[in-house]
C-alpha cells in the first residue's frame, strides 16, 4: 500500500494521504530538534531562539562568533583535546581485543559460548550509572580513578560489545575454506589472519571501531565519575554547560558534533553496503 | 575389507593412535585455541567491568566500619539486652571511651558517625562532639565513663543510639537494602519507614511508570514509520532511513541540549505557539524541568531503537498475505489487525524491551530536562555517590536497578536472542 492502486476508493485515498502526513510529522519530530540547532548556532546574539534579523535572513543576524568562542576558549579547547586523546586509544584497545575474541567466538566449538557472550555483551546492557558507580568505587581502590588510563580502560570496556556484535555478524558470512586453503598453501596462522581473513572482515571491524569510537566520544556518565577535572571531555563540558550557565557556544559545539556524526554515519553505511555486496558475491 | 573385520581393535588414525582419541584430541585443541583467542578480552572485561560491578554489589551489604572502628564496644554491647529499658553498664561505656580515643587519633570517629547517622539521624553529632574530647581521655583514671560520656553529649543517654550501634555491628548488613525500599530495622525487625520518609519506592515506581510511558509512545510513533520504510521501494526507504539513523548517531548531549533549547520558556516551541496565537505571551507553557520534558526528550532519543527492530521484522512479512486476506473478503482493518499486526509482534516486543531497558537506566537526559519531578532512580544513585557520599545506599539502589535490568535482559534473550542484536 505504499503506492495507491488505481481502483482505490475515496476513503482509501484519504486514509493513504493522512497516513503519509502522519509519517511526515514523525520524521519531522525525529529530525527537527537536530536541524534547529544548526541555524541557531550562527546566531549573532546570545539568544537560544531565532531573532528578527535571522528570520528576515539579514546577514547581520548571523555570525561565526560562537564558533570563534569555541576555538579560542581554553575550557572548550582543553575538553576537545581530551576527547581526541581518550576516544582513539579506547577504540584501539576495544577493537584489537574485541576482534580477536570475535574470531575465537565464531569457531565451531567454543565451550560455554553463551555465558562468555553474555559477559562480553554486559557493558552494553548494564545501565551506565551502575557501570559508573562500580568503576568509580573499584578504580578508586586501585588508584585508577581520576587518571587518564582509568577513563581509557572504562571507555574501552564500554565499546567492546559493539565491536563483538559487528565483527561476529561479519564472520557469519565468512567462508572458512579460505583459511584452510591458505594454510594448505603453507601460510602460518598469523599470515593467514592478516592476508586472508582480515581484509575480508575489515568492513565489520571498521564499523565496530566507529561504534566504539562514538561510544567513547559521546560518553559522559562514566567519565564524570571515573575521571577528574583533568580528563574533562567535550560531552562533560557540554553537560556542565547545560547544567550551570548555559552559553550559546554549546550550539556551535553541537553543530560540529552533528557534522562528525554525519561523517561517521556515511562511512558506516558505505561499509555496510560494501560488505553486503562482497558477501553476495562470495560462494556459499 | 576382510582385513578390517580381522583386526577386532579400534579404528586407527594415520599415526597409529585410535581414531576416537585422535579426534578428541583435535577437538580439544580447537576448543583451547578458541579459548586462547577469547581469553585476553575476557580477562580485560572481568577486571575492568565485572569486578567493579561485583565490588559495588559487595558494598551494598558491607558494614565493616562499625566493628573495625569500635571493636571493644561492639564486643561489650553483645551482652546488652536492648529491650531491658536500661542503658548499658559501665563496662560498655568504658569500652566506648577507649574506642573513641583510638578512633579520634585515627580520625575515624566522624566516618563511623556519618555511617550510623544514615540509620539513626542525629548520631553523627554525638560522635563528632565526643570525639573531639576523646583525645584527652585518660583511660586509666578518667572514669566513671558513663557520667563522663553523658556529660559530654546527652545522646549517650539515649537508648536508641546504643541500639543502633548494636544493630549495625555485624560486618554484613541488610540496612542499605532496607533503606532502598523505604524500610528500616525497628525494635521488632524490619518495618516500613513513616509515610513522610518514603522516597525510593515512589522513585522506583515513577521510573518504571515513566519508562513504560516512553516505551508506549515509542511504539505508537515507530509503528507507522517502520511500516512505511518496510513497504517503500529500497531506494526511497534508504533515503528515509537516513532520517532515522542520523538521530541515532548524533551525540546524546546534542539531542538533549536541542530539547533543552526548544522547550525553554523563551525557547523556539513557546515562541512559535505565541506567534501563532495559541498561547499568550504572559502564559508561556512550562514544558521543561518536569515529567513532560523528560518524556518528550527521551521518546525522541530512544525512537530509533524502536524503529530499527520493527523495521527488520516488517521487512520479512510478505505483502501478499495482506492482499490474500483482502481478496478473501477482509476489510482493511480486519486484514491489518488479524493478519499483519500479529506478525509484527516480535518486532514490537524486541523494540519495547530494548527501549525499556535503556530508559530505566537513563541519567543524563532526566538530569538536564527533568527538573525535580522528572528525575529517575539513576539521578538518586548519582546524588548518593557524589553529594551525600552514602555509597552503600547508592550501591543498594544500583543493585535493585541492575536486578530489574537483568530480568528484562533475560527476557530479551529468550525472545530475540543476544546474537540477533543488530546495529545500524
Amino acid at each position: 500500500m505504499a503506492k495507491l492502486p488505481p481502483y482505490a476508493t475515496t476513503g482509501q485515498r484519504i486514509w493513504h494521504y493522512t497516513f503519509l502526513v502522519i509519517c511526515g510529522l514523525i520524521f519531522f519530530f525525529l529530525i527537527a530538534p537536530i536541524a534547529v540547532v544548526i541555524p541557531l548556532s550562527f546566531n549573532s546574539q546570545n539568544f537560544f531562539t531565532f531573532t528578527k534579523e535571522m528570520l528576515s535572513l539579514d546577514p547581520d543576524g548571523y555570525s561565526l562568533k560562537h564558533y570563534r568562542d569555541f576555538f579560542s576558549n581554553p575550557d572548550w579547547q582543553n575538553a576537545m583535546w581530551n576527547s581526541i586523546k581518550i576516544a582513539p586509544v579506547a577504540t584501539v584497545i576495544s577493537v584489537s581485543l574485541g576482534t580477536l575474541a570475535a574470531i575465537g567466538l565464531s569457531q565451531p566449538h567454543v565451550p560455554a559460548r553463551r555465558a562468555i557472550m553474555a559477559i562480553l555483551i554486559s557493558p552494553m546492557i548494564v545501565p551506565l550509572i551502575i557501570s559508573a558507580a562500580g568503576m568509580y568505587f573499584f578504580y578508586s581502590k586501585i588508584n585508577l580513578a581520576g587518571t587518564y588510563w582509568g577513563v581509557v580502560l572504562a571507555h574501552a570496556a564500554l565499546g567492546i560489545p559493539f565491536v563483538i556484535i559487528t565483527v561476529t555478524a561479519t564472520l557469519v558470512g565468512f567462508d572458512r575454506s579460505l583459511t584452510r586453503a591458505a594454510a594448505n598453501m603453507g601460510a602460518d596462522p598469523v599470515t593467514t589472519f592478516f592476508r586472508v581473513q582480515m581484509p575480508l572482515i575489515l568492513p565489520g571491524v571498521i564499523s565496530g571501531a566507529l561504534f566504539a569510537f562514538i561510544t567513547s566520544f559521546d560518553e559522559v556518565v562514566v567519565v564524570i565519575f571515573v575521571g577528574s577535572a583533568k580528563q574533562q571531555t567535550l560531552p562533560w563540558q557540554m553537560f556542565t554547560g547545560l547544567r550551570e550557565q548555559i552559553s550559546p557556544t554549546i550550539l556551535a559545539v553541537a553543530t560540529i558534533l552533528v557534522a562528525v556524526s554525519i561523517v561517521l554515519l556515511t562511512i558506516v553505511e558505505l561499509l555496510r553496503r560494501r560488505s553486503e555486496r562482497l558477501r553476495g558475491m562470495s560462494p556459499g | 575389507m576382510s582385513d578390517m573385520t580381522d583386526t577386532s581393535g579400534p579404528v586407527l588414525a594415520a599415526d597409529g593412535t585410535p581414531l576416537k582419541r585422535s579426534l578428541a584430541k583435535a577437538l580439544r585443541r580447537q576448543k583451547l585455541r578458541a579459548l586462547m583467542l577469547i581469553a585476553p578480552l575476557l580477562l580485560f572485561i572481568l577486571v575492568s567491568f565485572i569486578l567493579p560491578i561485583g565490588d559495588m554489589l559487595y558494598r551494598s551489604v558491607e558494614n565493616k566500619i562499625v566493628v573495625n572502628t569500635l571493636p571493644r564496644s561492639v564486643e561489650a554491647l553483645s551482652g546488652w539486652d536492648a529491650d531491658s529499658g536500661e542503658l548499658p553498664d559501665e563496662a560498655v561505656f568504658a569500652a566506648m571511651a577507649a574506642d573513641l580515643k583510638e578512633a579520634y587519633e585515627a580520625r575515624a570517629h566522624t566516618r563511623v558517625g556519618s555511617r550510623l547517622n544514615y540509620e539513626y539521624p542525629g548520631i553523627s553529632s554525638v560522635f563528632r562532639k565526643s570525639g573531639r574530647s576523646a583525645g584527652r581521655f585518660d583511660l586509666e583514671s578518667g572514669g566513671p565513663w558513663k557520667d563522663v560520656l553523658i556529660d559530654l553529649d546527652d545522646g549517650w543517654a539515649d537508648q536508641g543510639v546504643w541500639r543502633t550501634i548494636q544493630t549495625y555491628s555485624p560486618p554484613v548488613t541488610s540496612g542499605y537494602f532496607l533503606n532502598a525500599v523505604d524500610m528500616r530495622v525497628g525494635p521488632d525487625g524490619a518495618e516500613m519507614r513513616p509515610e513522610a520518609e518514603r522516597i525510593y519506592m515512589n522513585l522506583l515506581v515513577r521510573t518504571l511508570w515513566m519508562s513504560l510511558l516512553i516505551t508506549f509512545s515509542c511504539i505508537v510513533l515507530a509503528y507507522p514509520v517502520a511500516w512505511l520504510l518496510a513497504n517503500l521501494p529500497t531506494r526511497q526507504a534508504n533515503l528515509l532511513m537516513i532520517l532515522v539513523l542520523l538521530p541515532f548517531w548524533t551525540s546524546l548531549l546534542v539531542r538533549t541540549s536541542a530539547w533543552k533549547i526548544l522547550l525553554q520558556q523563551q525557547g523556539v516551541i513557546n515562541d512559535i505557539l505565541v506567534w501563532v496565537g495559541l498561547v499568550d505571551d504572559n502564559a508561556r507553557l512550562i514544558i521543561i524541568n518536569n515529567q513532560f520534558g523528560t518524556i518528550v526528550a527521551m521518546t525522541h532519543i530512544l525512537l530509533p531503537f524502536m524503529i530499527l527492530p520493527m523495521y527488520s521484522v516488517m521487512q520479512t512479512i510478505p505483502p501478499s498475505y495482506l492482499r490474500a486476506a483482502k481478496s478473501l473478503g477482509a476489510t482493511e482493518w480486519t486484514a491489518f489487525w488479524r493478519v499483519y499486526f500479529p506478525q509484527t509482534i516480535p518486532g514490537i516486543g524486541a523494540g519495547s524491551i530494548l527501549v525499556f531497558i535503556l530508559a530505566i537506566g537513563y541519567y543524563i537526559t532526566p538530569a538536564l530536562v527533568g527538573g525535580t519531578k522528572g528525575t529517575f532512580i539513576s539521578n538518586q544513585i548519582a546524588f548518593h555517590i557524589s553529594t551525600s557520599l552514602n555509597w552503600g545506599l547508592a550501591s543498594a539502589l544500583g543493585a535493585i536497578l541492575l536486578a530489574v535490568v537483568l530480568v528484562l535482559y533475560w527476557a530479551y534473550d529468550k525472545i530475540v536472542g543476544i546474537d540477533n542484536v543488530k546495529l545500524g
